[in-house]
């Protein structure tokens, strides 16, 4: 039964890929809109651009997964074509996860992307690449997830992506994305520890300094708890929408 | 025991269960609305099983029970010998299901519908293909294969929904609705492709508020009104209900409901209903009798009887004695019929 899980998992997640997510309005917001955020910061202080690159691959991972992933689900839900993977041999949380991960692939492409680009522009080569993997990878699960569990969570599409830009936006000024979580009040460093984006930004400024620790490891564990977090409560919604 | 039953049954291909659904007490509530009331049946292998009733009547609720989109509230299924609520993803992978709505995606092509599909049911991949173009080849869309399903015509997303739903040849069919919003050309052709699936040994569990449907596919059928299931039988048993009686049609040569008032007076115990413009029948008594008088009714009056026939009863008029509901109310709650 597992294979058939994973079977499902994987052609689900491809056939979201080829009908949703390699379309220009999820690239166009997965991979231009952190970049115009970014470079808006840039102009106002074009010093030190490097310290922004972890921001930037933290808004890229945030955007390309939420981006399609807060859509898919309500979408296919209204038209039918959800129940039309329900009726097939794979459990329903397999069918959950497919949609996940099709989210996380898509949403890997565009970091990748990002990534290589500004590792090749500002010749940052002392990355870390395998650290920056265990970060990226993770972090891309959370939010796809995110986006699965906040899709679950109404009935439209448009309620969807309206409760999601709350988030979204706390995590972008909160999560240490432009300016760092330690130069906050107290209170606001309380409530950024809770945001998920925080331990992606945390994660990524260590794998792109020249002095990592193993802190990144915490962070990771943290990412890893994110994740069930959300997809859990994201599977019981569906199935209470269904039983 | 039901377990083994249903393997070896997978296994063998052979009629070692006999019926392919057993459903005992099922139930169904939506808060307070008691959507399917204790319903029980079985569907025998091989067989059109119909289920018949109202828009609302729990025809649909009872399909996603039995195929594992809706928990039931009380009572047991077993699918192909798989426990509905334990075990039916074992269930799926020898099940299809046509919903009442085409639910392809609008974005993929025909065939890239139908691969996906048996990507899906685990179709190796040397088969796939060659099966997903031997079904667009039988439901006549191979011309169409590379066109968007967003693009097709509604009796061709029916169709195609319903090769989706036989890419993994499956030994039960559940369909719903299947000819709802078609034209009539095209549900006919439907109809005939559903009689194919039956000689083909599918198991077939059909529901529909088409009267007509109901009595020209099924090998029985299960009247379902208000969650409740009132009567299972064979079209033909249940038109032995509407029977009790000889009915006379009459064909005038004027407007029937002109007759019909002196038609009364002349034989005052019997029921005399005008059908269309120019028809009315006559329920009961003598036939021979009762057509003396209507003929010297004619004759004294100057009307000419253009035919005269027996009828028969048809599922309707079962329908009408069994539930006391008008057969109106099964075509006016979907919108209006074909």
């Amino acid at each position: 039964m597992w294979r058939d899980d994973l079977r499902g998992i994987f052609y689900i997640a491809l056939k979201d890929m080829k009908t949703y997510y390699l379309k220009p309005p999820s690239i166009s917001w997965g991979i231009v809109f952190p970049i115009a955020w970014i470079l808006a910061f840039y102009l106002r202080n074009p010093q030190n651009f490097e310290q922004l690159v972890p921001g930037l691959v933290a808004m890229t991972i945030l955007f390309s997964t939420t981006a399609a992933e807060a859509v898919v689900i309500n979408f296919e839900l209204r038209l039918g074509s959800l129940e039309r993977l329900l009726l097939a041999p794979i459990s329903l949380p397999a069918v959950l996860l497919g949609k996940v991960i099709g989210g996380t692939i898509f949403g890997f492409m565009m970091t990748v992307v990002v990534t290589l680009g500004s590792v090749l522009v500002l010749g940052l080569f002392h990355v870390n690449f395998l650290y920056l993997a265990l970060v990226i990878v993770p972090s891309l699960l959370v939010f796809s997830s995110l986006g699965a569990l906040l899709c679950v969570l109404v009935k439209e599409v448009f309620e969807a992506q309206t409760l999601l830009n709350l988030p979204r936006f706390l995590m972008t000024f909160l999560s240490g994305v432009v300016y760092p979580v330690s130069a906050m009040p107290p209170v606001v460093q309380c409530i950024a520890y809770l945001m998920p984006l925080t331990y992606t930004v945390d994660g990524l400024q260590q794998t792109f300094s020249t002095s990592q620790n193993a802190f990144v490891f915490v962070d990771i564990l943290v990412l890893v708890s994110f994740f069930m977090l959300f997809i859990l409560p994201a599977i019981k919604l569906l199935y209470r929408r269904f039983v | 025991m039901f377990k083994r039953l249903a393997v070896r049954f997978l296994r063998n291909g052979e009629g070692e269960l006999e019926n392919i659904i057993e459903v005992r007490d099922l139930t169904k509530c939506y808060g307070e609305i008691l959507a399917v009331d204790e319903v029980s049946f079985d569907v025998r292998k091989g067989e059109i099983f119909g289920f018949l009733g109202p828009n609302g009547a729990g025809k649909t609720t009872t399909i996603r029970m039995l195929t594992g989109l809706s928990r039931p509230t009380v009572g047991s299924a077993r699918v192909l010998g798989f426990d509905v609520e334990s075990e039916i993803v074992k269930a799926k992978k020898y099940i299809g299901v046509v919903p009442e709505a085409s639910n392809l995606y609008d974005e993929l092509s025909a065939l890239d519908n139908l691969l996906f599909m048996a990507q899906l049911y685990g179709i190796p991949r040397n088969q796939r293909k060659t099966r997903a173009e031997e079904l667009l080849k039988t439901f006549g869309l191979y011309e169409r294969k590379d066109h968007l399903f967003g693009t097709f015509s509604r009796g061709m997303k029916r169709a195609l929904t319903i090769a989706a739903a036989l890419i993994h040849s499956p030994k039960l069919l559940f369909l719903d609705e299947p000819t709802v919003g078609l034209d009539v050309v095209a549900a006919r052709s439907l109809r005939n492709l559903i009689s194919n699936l039956r000689r083909q040994g599918i198991t077939i569990f059909l529901t529909t508020h088409y009267l007509e449907e109901a009595d020209l596919l099924c090998d029985r059928i299960a009247i379902l009104v208000k969650g409740q299931i009132v009567k299972i039988d064979t079209p033909e048993a249940l038109k032995t209900v509407a029977e009790e009686e000889p009915v006379i049609e009459f064909t005038f040569d004027i407007m029937a409901t002109k007759v019909v008032e002196g038609l009364s007076e002349r034989l005052p115990e019997r029921k005399i209903v005008p059908i269309e413009q120019n028809r009315a029948r006559i329920y009961g008594g003598i036939p021979a009798h009762v057509l003396e008088m209507a003929l010297q009714y004619a004759k004294d009056r100057g009307i000419e009887i253009v035919a005269v026939k027996s009828v028969k009863p048809s599922l309707e008029d079962a329908f009408v004695k069994i539930t006391g509901l008008s057969p109106t109310i099964m075509a006016v709650e979907k919108g209006g019929g074909r």
